[in-house]
Formats: C-alpha cells, sequence, structure tokens
C-alpha cells in the first residue's frame, strides 16, 4: 500500500504533501515514499521547518491520491462543512 | 553537567560541593537535591545547615519544582536555590518569582535572551516569594 | 465592564512583545520545538489539521461593540471572514498562520483583549453567567470575583506547569448557568444571615474521560482571602495531581482519590501556611475592580407592554428573551445556531452588526454564552423589535434558544487534530430534521463531541453524542440525560454506537418515544427520562 509523507509548515500551518524534492500544498502533487519512507521522516524532523510529520496510507484511484482515513482526507480537501475552502485534491463529499 | 551551563543570579561566590539526594542526607549536610516528587518542606528543620538546594526538573514542563523552591522561600531559605536539568531561558521570569536564583540547564541559556526575558514585564499581577510588588499593591499606594 | 489601567496595559503590551521575541527565535530555529509549543499553547496558539488556531480570551465571556469590531477586523485580516464562539466563552480562529500571530496579539491589545493561557497546562479562562448583571435570581455580580481570578491567575510563576489544564467558573446565582460542577474550581456566591457575600468552593468536576461532578470542600469562604485559598487549592494539585497518564492528570482525578474531605483537610493545611503570607489584596482592589461593574444607567420610564402583533416576533421574544431585572426591559439571546449552519460560528459582517446593536440598543455590552450563542444583557423592551429586524435580517434571529435546535457541537474532525469523528455535520442534520418540531419539545439540549475530551460538553446533554473511531471509521454513542445546570447530572450511554445515518435516527427515536411517555407536554425530555429511566429508550431505539 502506497504511503505519502505530509506535515504542516512551520510559519504558517498550511498543510503540506513531500512531492519528491520539496513540499507541494497540493495532494495529486505528492510521490509514495515507501521503504524511503522513515529515513526522509529521520532527515526531515531535526530540522524543525515542518511540524507533525506523518507518513500515511493512501490508495491509489484514476483521479490521484485517497487518504485511508478520514482525518486525512480532510487534511488534503479542507473542513468538509466549508466545500467553499475546498482545496481541488478530491472531492469534498469524498470525506 | 558542564558548569559553563550555569546561570547564576545571586552576587556571592557558589557553594561547590556536589548534591546528595534528599534520600541520603543527614543533618549538618550543606547542599542537597529534590526530585519533583520529594517534600520540600522535609528540609525545613535543616535551612540553617544548607547552603544550596537543586531542585530537579527531569522532564520539560514538570512544574512541581515551581512549588518545592516557593515553599522553602516561604520557610526562610535565604541561600542558592538552582534549578537543574530540563529547563529553558523562556521560563526564568517563574523560576525566578518561584525563588530560584539559579539555573544550571542542559541546554545552555543565551545570555542576551536572558537578560531580554528577565526584564521584559514592567509589572506582575500577585505576589511570590521575588520582591516584586504585585500591581494591587501598586494601585493600592497610588 | 472592566477597564485596563495602566498597569493591565502594560502586562499585555509586554506579552505580545515577548511572543513576538519567541516566534522570531523560533523561525530563525533559535529556540526547539520542544521548548516552543508549550509557549505557544501559553498564547493559544494550536496547530490543528489545516492551520493554526488562534484561541483568543473573552474574560468572563465579556466584551464591548470595539472588541467585538475588533474581532471581526481580525478575522478579516488574518483569518477567512469568520471565527468560532466556544463552550468556554472564547472565540476561535482556525486559519492562522504563526508568522502573522504577533501582529494579530498586538491588534488585540490595542482593545485590551489577548489570548492568555487559553491553551496550556495552566490556568485557563475564568467562565460565568452569561446573564451576569441583568437576571433578577442573582445575588451579586460575579464577574468583579472572576476578573480579580484572571489577574491573579495570569503569568503565575507556581502555577503555569500544571500537571493539566484548570478550569475556573464564577456564578452569582442558585439557577447555573456557568456549569460550576463540571469545573476544577466552582465558586458560587452566597450570602450568610448577616448579608454578607462570601464564596461556596466546588473542586474536582469535569467531563472528559472521566466525568465528574464536583464536591463542595468549603460552604463559606470570606471574599477577604480567597485569592489565598485559591493558592492553596492550586498548589495542593500542582504537589500532587498525576502527571505519569494525561487522562488521569486533572484534579478530579485527585479529589476523587483522596476523598472530598481529605482533600479539602490538605487545602486548609496549605492554605494555613499561605494566609500570612499577605497575598490576598486588600478589600479596596475588590471594590476598584467592582466599581467597573457598576449596573448600567437604564432607561427607568422604559414601556414593559410593547406590540406582539407579529407572530415571527412574537415568537422570538417568547423564546430568545428573558426577563431583566430591570422593568421594561429584557435579555437578549443571539442564535448562532440557524439549523444548517455551523454552530457558533459568525461571520465578520455579522460580527460588524452584532457591535452595532450592542451599542445602540444593549449598553454596549455583549456576552458570549457556554452554549456558542451570543448575549445582548441591557435591551429595552421597546427596541426588541428594531432590534429584531435587523438580526432576521443577518440570518441572526433563529428563535431555538434551550430547544432542540440549539446544538452545542464542538469543531470536530473537520477541524480538529484530537478529534475522532466529525461533529458539525451530525449537528447540522439534526438541526435541520428537529426545528420543525422543537416549539412541541420544549427544552432540549443536544450535544454533540468529536472525541472523549468532551469539548462539546456531550455529558451535560440532555441528549448527549460522542464521536469515536471504531476501525478506522466514523462512529457515534449516543447518551442520555446529562445536564449541566444546577441539577447536574452525567449522560449515561444507551448502547452500542452507530454511523452517521444511524444516530441521527437513533435520536429521532428517542424523541418519538419521549412524546409517547411525557407526562404532558410541559414535561422536558429529561424530566421524562429522570422520571421513566432509561429502558423504555434503549427498546426505542435498539428493539
Amino acid at each position: 500500500m502506497p504511503r505519502l509523507l505530509t506535515g504542516n509548515r512551520l510559519e504558517t500551518g498550511d498543510v503540506l504533501w513531500w512531492a519528491g524534492s520539496d513540499w507541494s500544498l497540493h495532494l495529486n502533487d505528492a510521490v509514495a515514499v515507501d521503504d524511503d519512507g522513515e529515513a526522509l521522516l529521520a532527515r526531515l524532523l531535526p530540522q524543525e521547518r515542518i511540524n507533525d510529520l506523518a507518513l500515511i496510507d493512501v490508495d491509489a484511484t484514476e483521479n490521484g491520491w485517497r487518504p485511508r482515513s478520514t482525518r486525512e482526507r480532510v487534511r488534503a480537501v479542507g473542513p468538509s462543512v466549508r466545500p467553499d475552502f475546498a482545496l481541488p485534491s478530491l472531492p469534498v463529499d469524498a470525506i | 553537567m558542564a558548569e559553563p551551563n550555569l546561570f547564576r543570579l545571586r552576587t556571592d561566590p557558589a557553594h561547590g560541593a556536589p548534591a546528595v539526594p534528599l534520600a541520603d542526607y543527614q543533618a549538618g549536610g550543606t547542599v542537597v537535591r529534590l526530585e519533583p516528587g520529594d517534600d520540600a518542606r522535609l528540609l525545613i528543620p535543616h535551612l540553617a545547615s544548607l547552603r544550596r538546594i537543586d531542585i530537579a526538573f527531569p522532564k520539560f514542563r514538570e512544574g512541581r519544582g515551581f512549588s518545592s523552591a516557593r515553599i522553602l522561600r516561604e520557610a526562610g531559605f535565604t541561600h542558592e536555590i538552582r534549578a537543574v536539568d530540563v529547563l529553558y531561558v523562556d521560563q526564568l521570569m517563574f523560576l525566578v518569582r518561584a525563588g530560584f536564583d539559579a539555573v544550571l540547564p542542559e541546554t545552555p541559556i543565551d545570555p542576551a535572551v536572558a537578560e531580554r526575558t528577565l526584564k521584559r514585564f514592567p509589572f506582575v499581577y500577585m505576589k511570590a516569594t521575588d520582591a516584586a510588588a504585585p500591581v494591587w499593591a501598586l494601585r493600592d499606594r497610588a | 465592564m472592566y477597564r485596563y489601567d495602566e498597569y493591565d496595559q502594560a502586562i499585555v503590551d509586554a506579552r505580545v512583545a515577548e511572543f513576538r521575541d519567541q516566534v522570531e527565535r523560533r523561525l530563525k530555529n533559535e529556540i526547539s520545538e520542544e521548548a516552543f509549543k508549550p509557549l505557544r499553547l501559553m498564547n493559544g496558539l494550536y496547530l490543528q489539521l489545516h492551520a493554526y488556531m488562534l484561541r483568543v480570551a473573552i474574560p468572563y465571556g465579556t466584551l464591548d461593540s470595539r472588541q467585538m469590531r475588533m474581532l471581526a477586523h481580525i478575522a478579516r485580516r488574518y483569518d477567512r471572514g469568520y471565527g468560532h464562539f466556544t463552550t468556554r466563552q472564547n472565540i476561535q480562529y482556525n486559519w492562522i498562520k504563526l508568522a502573522e500571530t504577533p501582529d494579530l496579539l498586538a491588534d488585540l491589545a490595542s482593545v485590551e483583549m489577548h489570548a492568555f493561557q487559553t491553551s496550556g497546562n495552566c490556568i485557563r479562562n475564568i467562565s460565568s453567567d452569561q446573564f451576569a448583571a441583568a437576571a433578577a435570581d442573582e445575588i451579586a455580580d460575579p464577574r468583579p470575583y472572576a476578573e480579580l481570578l484572571r489577574q491573579w491567575s495570569t503569568l503565575h510563576p507556581e502555577f503555569s506547569f500544571l500537571p493539566r489544564k484548570f478550569k475556573i467558573a464564577v456564578t452569582g446565582s442558585t439557577i447555573d448557568r456557568a456549569a460550576i460542577q463540571l469545573h476544577d474550581i466552582g465558586l458560587q456566591l452566597v450570602q450568610n444571615d448577616a448579608g454578607e457575600i462570601g464564596l461556596k468552593v466546588l473542586v474536582g468536576g469535569g467531563m472528559g474521560r472521566t466525568p465528574m461532578l464536583a464536591h463542595v470542600i468549603r460552604d463559606w469562604l470570606p471574599l477577604a482571602n480567597y485569592l489565598s485559598y485559591m493558592e492553596a487549592i492550586l498548589r495542593v494539585y500542582n504537589r500532587h495531581g498525576r502527571r505519569d497518564n494525561i487522562y488521569k492528570a486533572r484534579i478530579k482525578i485527585l479529589v476523587n482519590d483522596l476523598g472530598a474531605a481529605e482533600f479539602a483537610r490538605q487545602v486548609e493545611e496549605e492554605w494555613a501556611q499561605v494566609k500570612p503570607l499577605g497575598l490576598d489584596p486588600p478589600p479596596s482592589e475588590l471594590a476598584r475592580i467592582a466599581a467597573h461593574f457598576a449596573p448600567p444607567v437604564l432607561d427607568a420610564n422604559a414601556p414593559v407592554e410593547i406590540d406582539l402583533s407579529n407572530p415571527d416576533f412574537a415568537n422570538w421574544v417568547a423564546v430568545n428573551t428573558h426577563p431583566h431585572k430591570a422593568p421594561g426591559h429584557a435579555i437578549v439571546t443571539i442564535s448562532l445556531k440557524a439549523p444548517g449552519e455551523i454552530p457558533g460560528d459568525a461571520s465578520a459582517d455579522q460580527m460588524d452588526i452584532i457591535a452595532d446593536l450592542a451599542q445602540r440598543y444593549a449598553g454596549d455590552e455583549i456576552r458570549v454564552t457556554h452554549a456558542q450563542n451570543l448575549v445582548l444583557p441591557h435591551v429595552r423592551r421597546a427596541d426588541l423589535f428594531d432590534l429584531w429586524q435587523v438580526l432576521k435580517a443577518a440570518g441572526l434571529a433563529t428563535a431555538n434558544l434551550d430547544r432542540a435546535s440549539d446544538i452545542i457541537s464542538c469543531p470536530g474532525l473537520d477541524y480538529c487534530t484530537l478529534a475522532n469523528a466529525r461533529s458539525i455535520p451530525i449537528a447540522q442534520r439534526l438541526a435541520v430534521k428537529l426545528a420543525p418540531q422543537e416549539a412541541d419539545l420544549g427544552e432540549l439540549k443536544i450535544k454533540v463531541s468529536g472525541c472523549i475530551n468532551g469539548c462539546g460538553h456531550h455529558h451535560a446533554g440532555h441528549i448527549g453524542i460522542l464521536g469515536v473511531d471504531r476501525k478506522g471509521e466514523e462512529n457515534y454513542q449516543l447518551l442520555l440525560g446529562g445536564s449541566g445546570a444546577e441539577d447536574a447530572t452525567l449522560a449515561k450511554i444507551l448502547g452500542p454506537g452507530f454511523d452517521e445515518n444511524g444516530i441521527v435516527t437513533a435520536v429521532e427515536k428517542v424523541i418519538d418515544r419521549y412524546k409517547t411517555l411525557r407526562a404532558g407536554p410541559a414535561e422536558r425530555f429529561l424530566d421524562t427520562y429522570r422520571r421513566v429511566g432509561a429502558e423504555p429508550f434503549k427498546e426505542a431505539v435498539y428493539g
């Protein structure tokens, strides 16, 4: 099962997805980290620029990544009760 | 702990003897170390002999040491009370007001930040062990 | 209401400068995240799912129009145009950037506001009765005592690293609108035979993982020494509260483990040590503070009779206004619970409108209730119609106070990192479903929490709903029979949990059964439940 690396930017709190060489605000830029995940996390953690670093489980769908947990889908899209704030990663009703 | 990390607000010479844990303390000893769960009031009969009391903060956010220090000052202890182990410069105001006059932290304290921190608040709301008059006393005088 | 003097202002300004310094150092990696996190929590800044959330303190739920306009400005300038009023009478903003927070706090300080100690293991906002100084059932206004406690607890050197958060509530009435039995310390103003005012002290109430009602540890505490008595309670807690397990770290666990009598004895013993130390301010300080809370000058000739021929207006007056102790006046509750809207949320535009109304019609004072609504405390009955029309145009005139659609909901998994399930959609669905019959149902307090921390106060709900994670799916437990008022009880779980559709259906079944069982249309759901017990409801829901 693919895994993505995610966190929140220190300065702004924005949800970020690891896109291979840098961070992106958009879920669908994320790259699967798999075996490298722990090493990547261990490298980034001491830099203390990204908060709440975590490896999360996702499924690959034809429309892009779908996080397995409700919590991560909410992080990817935005609050389900404010569709006007929804990020373009998943439809709000996918939460 | 490397002594270079010692941040001290007293001007008298530091009493350098090693601290004895409370469980091993003998009457007449000059330095003792209190863990967070130790009862500071057990030292009250010994305050005349003691020259320094170290109070341990083994984990960050361990708050019992603040009560221990304040209790010792309330009981009349005037020698050095030293906070040791996991402490950060931003706690300095709380430490000083609770009765500490020295800190020996694992992470060194930046003296410039320490100075800013100690001078930051011109007034305090409540009476503690330091000499600062609480705001209600200043209002009362006016 | 309280106005800062030069000392109060200097302290809040210094705090802003201190936090600005700390943020700069953090952004330059000069402080570790481990050292920084408690500092930002002590300034009310959480990292939530989408962004930082800032909880701004509204001391004992009281603010004026100038402050409300600033809250609207904060929403526009630093957030996404809205804020959320909370179950502790504060306001939360959900889209804050750490780097902008110092400027935000400076803006707040310019109108005597702050975010001190709205998070962290310290003494939090002192909450109180939203009808203070207006309801006739009050012995005295509790807010001067709350203000003195606010000052005493601000940056307290001994009590800033407690085992856990600490919440105090103060009420001046036997009608408990402040839920004092569900706080770490609850204080009730009482009067002795000589007419003197003192405090009844309760300790050890709370909800969350182990809900408990508080115990009375002192029937009478003289006002002259109540601060030193609070010091004694906090010191016993700081020294002996558990620090090994965050779910066992509140003072309620300590009181329960020791027993109330032994806990009270330890407090008395400590008080004997600290009372002589000069910690208590002289009576002049309380008198100085109380002078800020002098009753407003109200129109002595305000007419009592008003034109109620508009049925919507008449309904709103009947449901959302409460008699004021001054003739010809009323206490108005502005519902932030329009069915289908997010409970407790207000847009910046709505905040500005409410500020204007407060200034024009309510003696320039606004209250936040712990049910996530707002109150205009001193309104002439003769002005109610004009006021109502403005509220109606702004979507703020829902007549549902304490009714089925007046649901308390925490932010839940839509916003909060601690949550297990979403709570707002449940509240929205229930409010829309129940609103058409809520007039018939009468008083019915439904409360929804998205996790066991219980910020939605589900244990105090007549009907409580707790969101949990069941094998990776959102699941909801149904609890019945709680109350946060003077008849406080803790709601009990009815049976196995439900999915989102299931919990809505379960609540409907409970309500349908209530209607068949009630002694008459005037018997509240809570009273029916207390009379007949859980069995009939269990049977209705689970068959």
